[in-house]
């Protein structure tokens, strides 16, 4: 019963807005100060609750796009036009406000410096936001081992962390950004979806037996995992994060 | 609706298991595949959820909230015991029947 002994209860706790970053005209990240928070993992999410006047809540789930090593614990939302939660953390929350949360939750889509590598994360549009936690925890833990991103966005005004994007690179992760709708005229990244051809030059041969994670819209995901198993690399090290609109 | 997976269930089985959930493994009792909670399909309908075998389709736990209190029904996913699982009373129960 040890494991009962260290199991917790989840509990709702209140943050408070630090500062808000417009990362794309539809994404903000938002910077909370949580006190008691008892630290995460790079990849968890936590669950926000909105309520309502009349006691009406609401619950939605954001993957935390901190890492572990940062002072704040920060959320990036992307604003979904017929969101019950997303407007209202997107437009009306303000720096000074509180917002209430619980977690971190998940152990699944979690990527540890000790796990190794090399790491091989795949995104689809905001799916890019537990991977800018586990780059973070990535570049904290002395880039023990190769990193890479594959990010999929639709415009580069949609890609949400440019300017992060380019720092970690610059420390030597391996980002690849491939742009599905439309690209500048100088544009020297990839265009087009993320198919079998463009991972078969990205993604390192299953010989090298990458952690895959990949995150995004369900069909992305599925799309990618199966190209990735076919391709010969191991299920068992293919983790898959699904998200889409949810609740009423 | 689009179907997400076990890790959009996460807090709600934290919160009935006291335990983070999503990397048990269980086997679907309709067609024996083997999977973690986070790769099972979940067709999360606030506030309840189904959750599906990837592997047959069949409905493998259901996730219903009766006047504010969760219940998890899940006889068709059994659960190794060690991986995570652990139920209210230390073991994994179809039903919490307190």
């Amino acid at each position: 019963m040890a494991r009962a002994a260290i199991s917790g209860r989840l509990i709702w706790r209140l943050g408070r807005v630090v500062e808000l970053v417009d990362e794309t005209p539809r994404c903000k990240s938002l910077v909370l100060e949580l006190p008691d928070w008892r630290g995460h993992r790079a990849g968890q999410h936590v669950d926000v609750r909105l309520t309502a006047e009349d006691g009406y809540q609401a619950e939605r789930s954001y993957s935390i796009a901190s890492a572990p090593e940062d002072e704040h614990v920060v959320l990036t939302v992307e604003r979904l036009e017929d969101g019950e939660v997303s407007p209202y953390l997107t437009e009306v929350l303000r720096p000074g406000d509180e917002l209430e949360l619980r977690g971190p939750i998940g152990g699944y889509f979690v990527w540890e410096s000790s796990q190794g590598g090399p790491l091989l994360m795949i995104a689809g549009g905001s799916g890019v936001v537990p991977f800018r936690a586990m780059l973070r925890h990535w570049a904290a833990s002395r880039r023990a081992v190769r990193a890479r991103l594959l990010y999929s966005s639709r415009t580069l005004e949609d890609t949400i962390y440019r300017k992060e994007l380019e720092r970690v690179a610059e420390e030597g992760a391996d980002v690849q950004l491939t742009l599905t709708r439309q690209w500048p005229a100088d544009w020297r990244g990839h265009r087009g979806r993320v198919d079998r051809d463009l991972l078969a030059e990205v993604a390192w041969p299953p010989q090298q037996r990458p952690l895959v994670y990949i995150c995004g819209p369900t069909a992305f995901v599925e799309a990618v995992a199966e190209a990735l198993v076919d391709a010969g690399h191991e299920p068992g090290r293919i983790k898959t994060e699904r998200f889409g609109p949810t609740g009423a | 609706m689009e179907a997400l997976d076990g890790n959009a269930i996460a807090g709600q089985l934290f919160e009935y298991f006291g335990n983070e959930m999503t990397t048990a493994f269980g086997t679907c009792a309709h067609c024996g595949t083997r999977a973690p909670i986070a790769e099972l399909v979940v067709y999360a309908r606030a506030p309840g959820a189904v959750v599906r075998c990837r592997h047959c389709g069949n409905v493998v736990m259901v996730l219903v909230p009766v006047r504010g209190e969760l219940r998890v029904y899940s006889s068709a996913f059994r659960m190794e015991q060690g991986s995570g699982a652990n139920g209210p009373s230390g073991q994994h129960r179809d039903e919490k029947t307190e």
